[in-house]
Formats: structure tokens, C-alpha cells, sequence
């Protein structure tokens, strides 16, 4: 029985898949139906999952084998169900309140960690003896990490005209985010590729036992 | 007929084409294995037997092919070191990716002990706030293992108290919360080495965080550096299948890059003769 299920959920992947893969041809009622399996699959499978790995653990679970010792998981419980009143008109108000308490625990926790991390810690990371490197090309790399983070910074001051030698530095800093974007495309072709390259092992592999 | 009425399909068709016939007939063309990747197997070599390690599960299916390659190699690099390996998740679907890296670990691996080589934490919600919590307290956010059972009864969570006693972090992310956040928390504030792989999409995003603060170790971009760290590894998975694959796809975009740009400048001369 367990092997049966395996082989029909190759097949049915196999199928979907190819349905899916389908819609680079054009757009039919195969892909039509794959799509609105995966979509309402997802809602369904996150929905019970939401429940059974979140809501009855940490919640339901805790309350039932010490009410008294857990009692501080009411006050959660209780802006959950606020949470669910935007879906009341006449109560819709309250949902506010849980929407406030994680704006402002967001920010809170936010704040400081993304200034220590994003900010300072990048910053001083910049700061280095451009000298340091134990070959040309490293030292090359620090001269260049320095450069392009300076005229790329300045090309984001708006407050100044970009001409003379403001903007030289500024139209340097526009190569090196050229750069840094072909370099996002590079990756991001890659990565699709790589999903191709996925759903092929698995067609090939799986499915028709082409490849091992 | 002319470049810009290609019909698209015939891309696809290409694509299709340079994918497949490596994947049948692979190629070996040679790999360069970069720094970054050196320096996450350094991590993993260079860390002393029965050092408490986590590894953290923070991606789902839709990133398989190149995240689970990463997972699979480490693993596998951490057990033969005889490293304790602790597993959390901080997406729901990160469990599952464990338990399929468990299940391969095994067939190699037939003596690893659940509790005393690798324990399973589970998911947990709340992305970097659990972070946080977990760098004061882990039994407060994770006072049992997946299946329900008490930390203090499993040999592997002993003196293990909070994010500080482990070696290492490796994550395995393919967005928020991820290895971002692991550098936040682990890296610093609790000051602990943090490495990882990231889904080829965001690693320019994430690729910064490997600087002279060391605020990620090193890291694993996509599926090319999977296919690295396989090959540091000596083990040949799906990443290195792949390679060949990903190594002709490219050439055909690059391919059909230069003769669109080339289309495009000899349209621009034929536009300007015209005008004049």
C-alpha cells in the first residue's frame, strides 16, 4: 500500500508539474487546474497546520496541562480573537489593539538590532585599511569595497547638483550599482535555473527513471 | 526572420534542451570552488568533536534544489566531525526538510542516536523575537523536542542553556526569518559564529554580512555554491549533478543576450541610415 501511494504521488506530481510547464506553450485548462489545486491546497494544508503546530502547542496544550501555571497565555489567546473582529464590523475597532502591540514590538526589537547589524556594523566594516590584504587582489577588493560604497552613497544625495567632481563621484557610484545589479540578475538567473533544474531530476529521475 | 519576432517558445525549447541533455548525459565540466565556500567548510572542519551545533531549517520545498543540497552536505560534514547536532526550524516546512536530510543521514549514518548525536527542536514561531528569546533561555522557548519530550531527558541538550553554548550556527534560509536574522541575534548579540546558504536570489542581499566584522562566516549562494561545498565534501549530490545543466542553461541566456544586444545596435545603425 505504502509503495502504491509513493508511485501514485510521483504520477500525480509528474502530472502537475507538467501541467504547470504547460502554460509556457500557452495558456490552457490543464495549468488552470494545477494552479487552483496548489492554491487551495496551500490555504487548506497552512490552515491545519497553523492549528495542529501552532495554535493547539503553544496554546490549547499548555492551558490544558497547567491552566493556573499558563494563565499569562489568556492574555494572548484573548488579542487573537481580537485579531479575528476585523472580520465584525461593530467590533472591527478592537482589532487594533493587537495590531498596535506588534507594530510597536516590531519597531522596538527592529530598531536596535538593525541599527547594531544594518547600520553600525556595515559602516565599520567599511572602514578598513584598504592595505590589509595579504595579496593584489585583495587589496584591490578593499580599494574597490571602499570606493563603491562611497560613490554610491553620494549618488543617493539628492540635496547637492550632481556636476564637477560631485558628480564624477556620483556617476562612479551609478557604475557600481550597474554592476551590482547585473551581478542580482546573474543570481536570479541562476536561481531559476536551478528550480528547472529540480523539476527535471525529478521528471527524469523519479518519474521515468532516466537519471540516478 | 528577425531576432525581436523570436517567437519565446523557442527559447523555452532551448532552455528545456541545455537543462536536460547534461542531466542524461553529464558533461564534467571542471568547478571552481570559491572562498566563501571554503571558508563554511573551514567552519564545520575546524570545529572540535562533541561541540554543540545548531542548524536551522528556515526554507520549504519551493527552494529544494538549491538549499537542500547545502543541508544534506553539512550535515553530513558535521556528523563525520562527531559534532552534536541541534536542529530548529524557523519556517513550518523547515521540519520536513530535516526529517528528508535525517532519513539520507541515516542510511549512511545507520549509529547516529537521536537525543545523543542530532535532536530535533521543531518549529517555533515568531522568527527573531524567538531568536532573542533563544539567546537568553532555549528550554523557555523550546522546553521540548518535536515530539513532545523533555529537553533534560535527551544527553545531547546537557549544559545547553542558551544560543551561547553552541559552536556555530548554520542556517539554511530562503528569506525572513532566516540567516538575516541569525546574524542579528547569533552573530551580534550573542556573538557566536554564524555561516549558512542562502537561495541564489538573495544572495546579493545577504552576500555584505560576509565582511571584515565576520558577521556571517561565510556563505553558500545558490545552487553553484551547493555543488562547491559537495565537491569540498566529496560527496556527489544533486547539486553537483546539476552543475552541468546550470553551466549550459547559462551559456544559452549569455548566448541569446549578446545577439539580442547585438540586434538591437544593428537595428539602431539601420533607424539612423534611414533617418538620414
Amino acid at each position: 500500500m505504502i509503495h502504491f501511494m509513493t508511485v501514485l504521488g510521483i504520477w500525480v506530481g509528474a502530472f502537475m508539474t507538467l501541467s504547470i510547464f504547460s502554460f509556457l506553450y500557452n495558456d490552457n485548462p490543464f495549468y488552470k487546474i494545477a494552479e487552483q489545486i496548489f492554491v487551495g491546497l496551500s490555504a487548506g494544508y497552512w490552515f491545519v497546520y497553523t492549528i495542529y503546530n501552532i495554535l493547539l502547542p503553544n496554546l490549547v496544550d499548555k492551558l490544558n496541562a497547567d491552566f493556573s501555571g499558563n494563565i499569562i497565555l489568556i492574555i494572548p489567546a484573548i488579542l487573537g480573537i481580537f485579531m479575528l473582529l476585523r472580520l465584525v464590523p461593530n467590533a472591527e475597532w478592537l482589532s487594533r489593539y493587537p495590531i498596535s502591540l506588534m507594530i510597536g514590538t516590531t519597531a522596538g526589537i527592529g530598531l536596535l538590532t538593525y541599527l547594531k547589524s544594518d547600520v553600525i556594523a556595515q559602516i565599520t566594516a567599511t572602514m578598513i585599511n584598504p592595505f590589509s590584504g595579504n595579496s593584489i587582489g585583495a587589496i584591490i577588493g578593499n580599494f574597490l569595497l571602499i570606493i563603491g560604497t562611497f560613490s554610491g552613497i553620494i549618488y543617493f544625495y539628492f540635496s547637492k547638483k550632481h556636476e564637477g567632481a560631485f558628480g564624477v563621484t556620483a556617476k562612479t557610484g551609478i557604475y557600481f550599482l550597474m554592476v551590482s545589479f547585473g551581478a542580482a540578475f546573474g543570481y536570479t538567473a541562476m536561481a531559476r535555473i536551478s528550480l528547472l533544474i529540480g523539476r527535471l531530476q525529478f521528471l527524469l529521475g523519479d518519474w521515468l527513471h532516466i537519471i540516478h | 526572420m528577425a531576432l525581436q519576432n523570436l517567437d519565446r517558445r523557442i527559447i523555452y525549447i532551448l532552455i528545456f534542451l541545455a537543462v536536460s541533455i547534461p542531466l542524461i548525459k553529464p558533461i564534467g565540466l571542471k568547478m571552481h570552488i570559491s572562498e566563501n565556500v571554503k571558508k563554511v567548510y573551514s567552519l564545520v572542519q575546524e570545529t572540535p568533536e562533541n561541540s554543540r551545533v545548531l542548524f536551522s531549517f528556515d526554507y520549504d520545498p519551493a527552494s529544494m534544489p538549491e538549499l537542500h543540497p547545502m543541508a544534506i552536505s553539512a550535515f553530513r560534514q558535521a556528523l563525520l566531525k562527531k559534532q552534536k547536532i541541534v536542529c530548529t526550524a524557523m519556517w513550518p516546512m523547515g521540519v520536513q526538510m530535516y526529517e528528508d536530510v535525517v532519513k539520507k543521514m541515516k542510511v549512511e549514518f545507520p549509529n547516529i542516536k537521536y537525543g545523543v548525536d542530532y535532536i530535533n527542536l521543531g518549529y517555533k514561531a515568531g522568527g527573531i523575537v524567538t531568536m532573542q528569546a533563544m539567546e537568553s533561555d532555549i528550554n523557555k522557548v523550546f522546553p521540548t523536542d518535536f515530539s513532545g519530550k523533555a529537553l533534560s531527558d535527551f544527553p545531547i541538550m546537557n549544559n545547553v542553556s542558551s544560543l551561547k553554548n553552541f559552536k556555530y550556527v548554520l542556517s539554511f534560509s530562503a528569506g525572513a526569518p532566516g540567516i538575516k536574522e541569525w546574524v542579528m541575534i547569533a552573530h551580534d548579540q550573542a556573538k557566536i559564529k554564524v555561516a549558512g546558504g542562502v537561495t541564489a536570489v538573495s544572495a546579493p542581499s545577504i552576500l555584505p554580512y560576509v565582511n571584515d566584522q565576520h558577521q556571517l562566516v561565510g556563505l553558500l549562494g545558490g545552487m553553484a555554491a551547493a555543488a562547491q561545498f559537495e565537491s569540498l565534501n566529496h560527496f556527489k549530490g544533486t547539486a553537483t549533478k546539476g552543475m552541468d545543466a546550470q553551466s549550459l542553461a547559462h551559456l544559452v541566456i549569455i548566448i541569446f543576450i549578446l545577439m539580442g544586444n547585438l540586434n538591437y545596435i544593428l537595428l539602431k545603425k539601420k533607424k539612423e541610415r534611414g533617418n538620414k
